[in-house]
């Protein structure tokens, strides 16, 4: 049996956790479908049909998609399944948002977040904030995942050649509407996809001493990320947020600044390679995961540490 | 406008979690268990809707064993109008709990349902989708923000929701009646007082049975195991921002 993929993108072009969400895929079967619904998004599909692994494309492009609503994609999801054994999407706000429709409509059990493929029905995920890892069995007829895309490498973006298949339905969802949108901008890497963040917390004080945190970024190309702490305190906006209820990250290295170290932001984080905390508090939580723990002034030690770089 | 809300008691937030030795599951015994934190904002939306005027009444619902009465009455505390138990054994799947709370909002009829986006014990992030699919009534998941703007709903049915998406905000509007998942930045929940916690003593909560509302609970997900999480080895604390510098160049070698 295949494996469908929900493709995200942003009609223009195919997010990076799409990739893993690949690989994940491939350990399961090698028929591995991708599907594109959006506006507009030749070269999404041309994206989607070099990743190496993906055997098709199925394309649905009409502007009732292109802001890919989960009324209108999980009834477009329900129409194509019967054939494949497994539906996965990437664990980000849009699978999320998506993926569980798709298994009620079908009448299945949804798996989120999954780090690990231990056979076509044996999964692993985290529980409790990451303080705890299940292994999950299901015999569902169709399993349904999300998959965490720094449980699995990213598929090569080349040297496929996909078939593929055009969509003809059109489902239209005339109770829910897009209104607008603000993203944040920024040249910085993103952040769940950067080998190097540096993240700072409360103990930043301020939104303008996050500017402190931009001469390191830019030195060693890594993203800015936050804490809960210093996103509630407006210092910056919330989607720069690591933690259980912000973005999931596994750097290589991943420099926590004036972060406690609470549970919450330890189960976004913990698994990146090496970790540094710089914090006044000695006895900081953050230090019992920091690979080299710095205990100083953050406003003495960052700018020491750019001017080091 | 009538508000349909969904609590559900797990583990307190901040309690370190133990995995039981023979790996079947967390041990909950003698541990502090609390609202969900997402749920006590849903409650907390709902009755900041109440108090505006907007809505009339507020039904909380909760799906667990009879220790999720505590959970109830919590709500109920808080300003939540009359609640109701749903009778099952605790820890069933998404998919069943879904299937309960979309028969209770079948038989209540709301205008608007909210829940928390999700679980802190089994992080699914799921329930409030699987509601909303069965029931074909429209999403907003992650809200940050509800706009219910004065005659608009009466007028055209729908509410303005902002949510909080990867790259940013979104705004959708959606048509009642709906299903609202709510993110922690929606509000802040209040606390509940000591009259009104006497006062929901008092309040109506009835109880029902997967039976009563014609629903077959039963999942294809099995646990072979919980184990704790791979353990960070200890580190070390450098001296200077020099020796820091060192270590990540010459040791760690992620900094070039």
């Amino acid at each position: 049996m295949s494996v469908l993929i929900i493709a995200e993108h942003d009609n223009k072009s195919l997010k990076p956790a799409t990739l893993n969400a690949v690989t994940a895929a491939t350990q399961i079967d090698a028929d591995v479908h991708l599907l594109v619904a959006g506006f507009e998004c030749q070269t999404v599909v041309e994206q989607a049909a070099a990743v190496a692994g993906v055997t098709k494309v199925m394309v649905a492009d009409n502007a009732v998609y292109e802001h890919q609503l989960a009324e209108n994609v999980s009834k477009l999801v329900v129409e194509i399944a019967s054939g494949y054994g497994h539906i996965l999407a990437s664990a980000t706000t849009t699978g999320k948002n998506t993926l569980p429709r798709v298994a009620a409509l079908l009448d299945v059990a949804q798996l989120s977040d999954v780090i690990k493929v231990e056979s076509p029905d044996t999964f692993v995920r985290p529980i409790y904030a990451g303080n705890a890892i299940a292994t999950v069995k299901t015999t569902d007829a169709v399993k349904m995942m999300t998959i965490r895309s720094t449980g699995f490498d990213a598929a090569v973006t080349e040297g496929g050649s996909a078939e593929r298949e055009v969509l003809s339905q059109v489902i239209a969802s005339d109770r829910s509407r897009f209104v607008k949108e603000q993203l944040a901008e920024s040249d910085r890497p993103e952040l769940t996809a950067a080998n190097v963040i540096i993240s700072g917390g409360r103990g930043m004080g301020n939104g303008d001493n996050f500017k402190l945190l931009e001469g390191v970024a830019d030195k060693l190309g890594a993203a800015i990320g936050a804490s809960r702490a210093a996103v509630d305190a407006g210092f910056v906006p919330n989607d720069l947020q690591v933690g259980q209820t912000g973005k999931t990250v596994a750097p290589d290295l991943y420099i926590a600044v004036g972060i406690s170290g609470a549970i919450q932001h330890l189960a976004g984080m913990k698994d990146s390679k090496v970790i540094v905390a710089i914090n006044k508090d000695e006895d900081a939580p953050i230090f019992q995961v920091a690979d080299y723990g710095l205990v100083a002034d953050l406003f003495e030690a960052v700018p020491e540490l750019e001017n080091s770089l | 406008m009538k508000i349909l809300v969904s609590v559900k008691r797990v583990i307190d937030y901040n309690v370190k979690v133990r995995v039981k030795t023979d790996h079947t599951a967390v041990d909950l015994t003698n541990v502090k268990m609390s609202m969900n934190p997402f749920c006590e904002i849903a409650v907390e939306e709902a009755i900041r809707l109440k108090e505006k005027g907007v809505a009339s009444e507020v039904v909380v619902v909760s799906v667990g064993s009879k220790t999720c009465h505590e959970t109830l009455r919590t709500a109920l505390a808080l300003g939540a109008d009359r609640a109701i138990q749903v009778d099952t054994e605790d820890g069933l799947d998404s998919l069943s709990v879904a299937k309960l709370l979309a028969k209770v909002a079948q038989e209540e009829a709301p205008d608007l349902i909210i829940m928390g986006k999700q679980a802190i014990d089994s992080d699914n992030n799921q329930t409030g989708q699987m509601v909303a699919a069965l029931l074909d009534y429209p999403q907003a998941t992650f809200a940050s923000e509800v706009v219910v703007e004065s005659g608009d709903a009466q007028a055209t049915n729908e509410i303005k929701v902002t949510r909080e998406i990867d790259g940013g905000l979104q705004t959708l509007a959606i048509t009642l009646p709906a299903v609202v998942t709510t993110d922690l930045r929606l509000n802040e929940p209040r606390f509940a007082s000591l009259p009104n916690i006497m006062k929901a003593k008092k309040k109506p909560l009835d109880v029902k049975t997967p039976a009563d509302l014609g629903v077959d609970i039963g999942s294809n997900i099995s646990i072979v195991s919980v184990t704790p999480p791979p353990q960070r080895a200890g580190g070390i604390k450098v001296g200077s921002v020099a020796e820091l510098v060192d270590k990540l160049k010459n040791e760690a070698k992620v900094v070039s």
